[in-house]
């Protein structure tokens, strides 16, 4: 975190989009929602930090992190499958930035196999064609805007 | 009593116990689960990183394929992220008409709609607890979790944002800071419940993957402190959580080289074993970290436990002030 | 209107506030042409016309002219009204027949088309001009007022009103709900910034008050009902039985001694200490009677015991006693009933009510008064252990929309003494967390600079959470406070061994019921409203009915001392004038329309409309309305008219205003 959120508004408010859009605060927030219900003038703080991160991708600005890239790889599956796929999404994630963290995982992995809690396979759902039409037609009204 | 039914992806086999243990107490309780037709994934906390309208227009779909099951208006999800999307999706549709209207446009593309307010989106924890009632639970109960101490985990997503309860009366679901309605639940079920002062605080979700000191650090505080407060297990509601406290404790206690054994169950799980059901059935045994020794606390007699000897302290030597007590508060 | 009206209008520039947008000049000369049939006489513009020589204009001409009618159009009646109808009346005409209309707020400041706004303010004066045509000369209403005071509450506000109004030598009625007056600041250790003892500043006040011939002091009693208006209410109060004969009772307090029920003590000690079931709440309570709590007593409860009985050397005790209601009449009344602390149970993420160590502010008070549970020593929970760190968090359930969005305002300094007091007694590092110092007043700023001095350390950052779980090393059996310094623009963990909560301020529990007894109102936050928040803070919209001190808002001692002497002030000012002059503007009921549906008696939001059984109709009480017009429109009958806002003058301005009077009268056909 190395902008507080109160100092990315303080930044915001001065105008200086850069160094708020560069923030590795917004990539590290895991939407607890502890800021927004805590917040004495009920500013809707997660919900500025999920904008913050879709207008930091939009204009490629973060350095300080592979979390987009997961964020990306888990939404293909879904654009593709209609459900999340875990090991596609580990898998995929660890090759591009962390392989030796294969060798780490491994013995939790062959535990979650032996226990059945792992899927080979992704699932595909029925709609997927009605899925797809919906997600497209929701991004160019976005775009549109 | 019927619901709509969303699973979400984790509860197909990550955490299929869960899956298996609200299908089966939710039988026993008299409640009827109708899955949803054709769900797909809410999304949970990436969708929405990359994407505004689309993560919308994505949770929608299930909202409306959800109105397709006939003669039910309540729609349940185990899963606390599912359930914050969908309750989120759904009450921004309702105080937004311009994104109601933008939604529906895409939901228009594969030929469906949905109108904000249809469906009363609730998580399993609530229904359980607030449709059946504390009382019907407790008389079911056979095998009583006399001896367990549990650490009840609620994670974040369950109690925030406090979205307004359903039932209209203006006032949330649960605390957002310090929530009881779990830990009601387990003293019904006769377990000796700890004051956990984290039992709100955030698993971390993905953070294993994107930073793996902070995620497991994360997780490192949570299971430390049911620990320190000498609980026997974790007992959650939402399988994020589990996989974090449970699928990465042996990574974390490698990380930081701790050697905590806390086995992490789901509530369902041990609402079936109160009602007597075979463990097996519920999915037990499918955690990482072995449940069988907590475990075996409820499945022998026990013995009354000593209370540890006191100092006896005479009236006269006791300085100690009064103090007011939590529960006791009208807001 | 039986005479012809002979009309002056004015029209005022008000500098450029009106002369800019509309043409002034152009409206007085069209004004003298076209509205001269309908009895315009002279019609003038003039720079300022609340100005003397402005008034002194209306002044000339109602004399020379021999003016009947005054219009002035200007600015707002609120601002002016008062101001030229004094002057009409100076000139010998009655006040009501002069009216202003206002061309400033409602055209030349909403407007910057200069045409349409001159178009605009002519026909509001040609309204104006119809409808003072119906206006009658009226007299203001008076009133006796009765010479004696109801203060309801004891703190210091209401002692401080008692002892101005009882030293000019009129009688004061003061009730007080607790056994003893004093308030809340009986309960301080020391008060800011000059570090005064709080009782010792205090006790003489409430000694002279108890001594005072003039002050009847009511302790043990609530008022239940109130009847009438100003000059002249009636109010019920209920004496809550003591158990205590008081003529007997000498205060020796061997009652107390020997009585064996012990009870938390939660309204003086703030649920730190403890009390008997018959107690005087603490030692230098006025009066010094004791009182029996029914609900604790074992007598009451059980049948058994009587220990004070056995014991007292007067034979005071009488546990056959009863409440008893009584009426006392007075002229006016002052609300002085306080404030309760904030519960900040409300905020589990401080932990208070479930981690020990953390303690509210009036817990801390206690903990710091020599006469409090522990002697005055700061210790922990656990009665014994003395902190070595303490923090102290300002804006507790106050400045937050969760909560309370407005400002405590004494909690910044009350935190500052916390932090010397605890400096003082323990020698303890102490951590202050707040998000703005709000130190205004003669001495706060300094004092501030003191504690500065005395090495307390200042985080600016609002805590996020209080808690036991520990994390780092350090932390283990230490309540952290996680908080951000925003100075710094880090997280910090701050290990401590005591917390205390500046909780702020909030309106009694029971605020909204006892202001409708007294037909006020509160705002939204619960707190009495006063008449007007920059010029009139004591009084409120219903005459004879004042509030001083935290009933009206969070303030510090002098600012209640200051409200309680303001109230009564504007009390004795009354009672001097010997009655009092209710505005004219009210309605009336005829009598022979009424039809008895009484739909009018519930809808007055002032209770001036009674139903007299015998005749069947209602009647306005003309001292308690005020002419808001509610019943006027709500009567299905028609049989409610007020003064000043008749059907007649209603109609005629809206004629006037659509310029339907500008049409000449035909010529007479012989």
């Amino acid at each position: 975190m190395d902008h507080t959120p109160r100092a990315l508004f303080a930044l915001i408010n001065a105008g200086m989009s850069d160094v708020v859009l560069k923030s590795n605060t917004p990539w590290y927030c895991v939407s607890c929602y502890y800021c927004t219900v805590r917040c004495p003038q009920e500013v809707h703080i997660t919900d500025i930090m999920y904008t913050l991160k879709r207008l930091a991708v939009q204009k490629g600005h973060f350095d300080d992190t592979n979390a987009p890239d997961f964020s990306k790889t888990f939404i293909s599956w879904v654009e593709s499958y209609g459900r999340s796929f875990e090991l596609g999404l580990m898998g995929q994630h660890m090759l591009m930035h962390n392989p030796f963290g294969v060798f780490k995982i491994a013995g939790m992995g062959i535990g979650m196999v032996s226990k059945g809690r792992m899927d080979f396979t992704p699932t595909r759902i029925k709609g997927m064609d009605e899925l797809k039409a919906i997600l497209t037609k929701a991004k160019e009204l976005e775009v549109a805007e | 009593m019927k619901y709509s039914y969303f699973p979400g992806c984790s509860l197909e086999r990550n955490a299929a116990a869960y899956n298996i243990s609200s299908l089966a107490t939710a039988k026993a309780l008299g409640m009827e689960m109708v899955e949803v037709e054709d769900w797909n994934c809410c999304g949970a906390t990436e969708y929405i990183s990359l994407n505004l309208l689309a993560s919308f227009a994505l949770i929608a779909r299930n909202l409306a394929q959800a109105t397709k099951t006939t003669g039910v208006n309540q729609l349940v999800a185990p899963c606390s992220a599912c359930y914050l999307n969908l309750r989120k999706t759904d009450a921004y549709m309702q105080e937004s008409p311009d994104l109601a209207k933008k939604v529906n446009q895409a939901l228009s593309a594969g030929g469906l709609s949905y109108e904000g307010g249809t469906l009363k989106v609730r998580h399993l924890l609530d229904v359980v607890v607030n449709d059946i009632g504390l009382e019907t639970i407790a008389s079911k109960v056979t095998r009583p979790l006399k001896g367990l101490r549990i650490a009840p985990y609620y994670g974040c997503m369950i109690v925030r944002p406090n979205f307004e309860s359903t039932n209209g009366d203006g006032k949330s679901f649960d605390n957002t800071e310090y929530p009881m309605t779990l830990d009601n639940l387990l003293k019904t079920l006769g377990a000796e419940v700890v004051d956990f002062p984290m039992k709100a605080h955030c698993c971390g979700g993905h953070m294993t993957q994107i930073s793996e000191a902070t995620g497991f650090e994360m997780i490192r505080r949570l299971v430390k402190g049911a620990s320190d407060y000498k609980a026997d297990m974790i007992v959650t509601l939402c399988p994020m959580c589990q996989l974090n406290l449970d699928g990465f404790q042996a990574p974390m206690n490698r990380h930081f080289k701790t050697n905590y054994n806390m086995p992490v169950l789901y509530f369902t799980q041990m609402l079936g074993l109160a009602f007597g059901m075979d463990a097996a059935s519920l999915g037990i045994g499918q955690e990482l970290v072995d449940a069988r020794h907590a475990l075996a606390k409820i499945g022998v007699e026990v013995p009354q436990p000593e209370k540890p000897a006191a100092p006896k302290k005479s009236k006269k030597d006791d300085k100690s002030l009064p103090m007011p007590l939590m529960g006791k508060v009208e807001e | 209107m039986n005479e012809e009206a002979r009309i002056g209008v004015y029209v005022c520039h008000c500098g450029s506030n009106i002369a800019g947008i509309v043409d002034v000049e152009n409206v007085a000369k069209w004004a003298a042409e076209k509205l001269g049939h309908r009895g315009v006489v002279i019609a003038r513009d003039y720079k300022f016309m609340c100005s003397s020589l402005g008034q002194e204009l209306i002044e000339k001409d109602i004399k020379e002219l021999g003016l009947t009618r005054i219009v002035v159009a200007a600015c707002s009646p609120h601002l002016h009204e008062k101001t030229f109808r004094t002057a009409a009346e100076r000139a010998g005409l009655n006040p009501y027949l002069c009216e202003l209309v206002s061309i400033r707020e409602q055209v030349s400041w909403v407007h910057t088309d200069k045409i349409a706004a001159t178009e605009k303010a002519k026909a509001a004066i040609s309204g104006g001009v119809e409808r003072i045509i119906h206006n009658v000369p009226l007299t203001p209403l008076r009133v006796p007022i009765d010479k004696s005071t109801l203060i309801v509450g004891g703190g210091i506000a209401g002692i401080q009103a008692a002892l101005e109004i009882a030293d000019a030598g009129y009688k004061v009625y003061l009730v007080e709900r607790e056994p003893s007056v004093g308030g809340h600041m009986a309960q301080f250790d020391k008060t800011f910034p000059t570090l005064d003892c709080s009782a010792c500043i205090l006790t003489p006040k409430m000694v002279s008050a108890g001594t005072h011939p003039n002050i009847s002091m009511l302790s043990w009693a609530e008022v239940t009902h109130v009847d009438g208006y100003v000059g002249n209410f009636t109010a019920t109060i209920h004496q809550k039985p003591r158990y205590v004969k008081t003529d007997l009772c000498t205060g020796c307090g061997i009652c107390q001694e020997k009585c064996p029920k012990k009870v938390i003590d939660d309204v003086y000690e703030a649920g730190l200490g403890y009390r008997k079931a018959i107690y005087t709440p603490f030692p230098q309570a006025v009066p010094k009677f004791p009182v029996l709590d029914k609900p604790n007593c074992t007598y009451f409860q059980k049948g058994t015991c009587k220990a004070c009985e056995k014991f007292c050397p007067t034979d005071a005790i009488d546990f056959t006693q009863k409440d008893e209601y009584f009426d006392v009449k007075v002229g006016n009344i002052i609300l002085a009933t306080g404030y309760d602390l904030f519960d900040a149970r409300r905020i589990p993420q401080y932990g208070f009510g479930r981690l020990a160590n953390v303690f509210s502010s009036l817990e801390f008070e206690r903990l710091s008064n020599s006469a409090g549970p522990t002697g005055g020593t700061v210790v922990l929970r656990d009665g014994v252990t003395t902190p070595k760190t303490v923090g102290i968090i300002h804006c507790v359930g106050s400045r937050d929309r969760n909560y309370n969005n407005y400002c405590s305002s004494i909690c910044c300094m009350q935190s500052l003494k916390f932090a010397h007091l605890v400096h003082e007694r323990t020698g303890a590092e102490v951590y202050e967390f707040y998000i703005d110092m709000r130190t205004p007043a003669k001495g706060y700023d300094e004092f501030y600079q003191r504690l500065l001095e005395e090495g307390t350390h200042f985080i600016r950052g609002k805590v996020a959470e209080v808690t036991d779980a520990a994390r780092l090393p350090g932390e283990e059996g230490k309540l952290i406070i996680q908080v951000e310094d925003t100075l710094v623009g880090k997280q910090r963990r701050i290990p401590v061994d005591m917390v205390i909560l500046s909780s702020g301020l909030e309106p009694r529990h029971d605020a909204k019921e006892v202001a409708r007894l007294f037909g006020i109102s509160c705002s939204a936050d619960g707190w009495y409203i006063e008449r007007h928040p920059k010029l009139d803070p004591v009084a409120t919209m219903t005459e004879g009915v004042f509030i001083a001190g935290c009933v009206q808002g969070p303030k510090d001692i002098p600012a209640s001392v200051v409200q309680g002497a303001a109230a009564a002030a504007r009390v004795l000012g009354r009672i001097q004038q010997g009655e009092i002059a209710l505005e004219p503007v009210r309605a009336t009921i005829n009598a022979d329309n009424c039809s008895g549906c009484r739909i009018c008696n519930d809808l007055c939001p002032y209770s001036a409309i009674v139903f007299h059984e015998d005749k069947m109709v209602s009647e306005v009480n003309p001292a308690l309305c005020q002419g808001c017009g509610t019943c006027v429109a709500a009567c299905p009958a028609g049989a409610i008219s007020g003064t000043c806002f008749s059907d007649e003058q209603i109609m005629a301005q809206i004629e006037g205003l659509l310029l339907l009077n500008l049409k000449q009268p035909e010529a007479a056909v012989s």
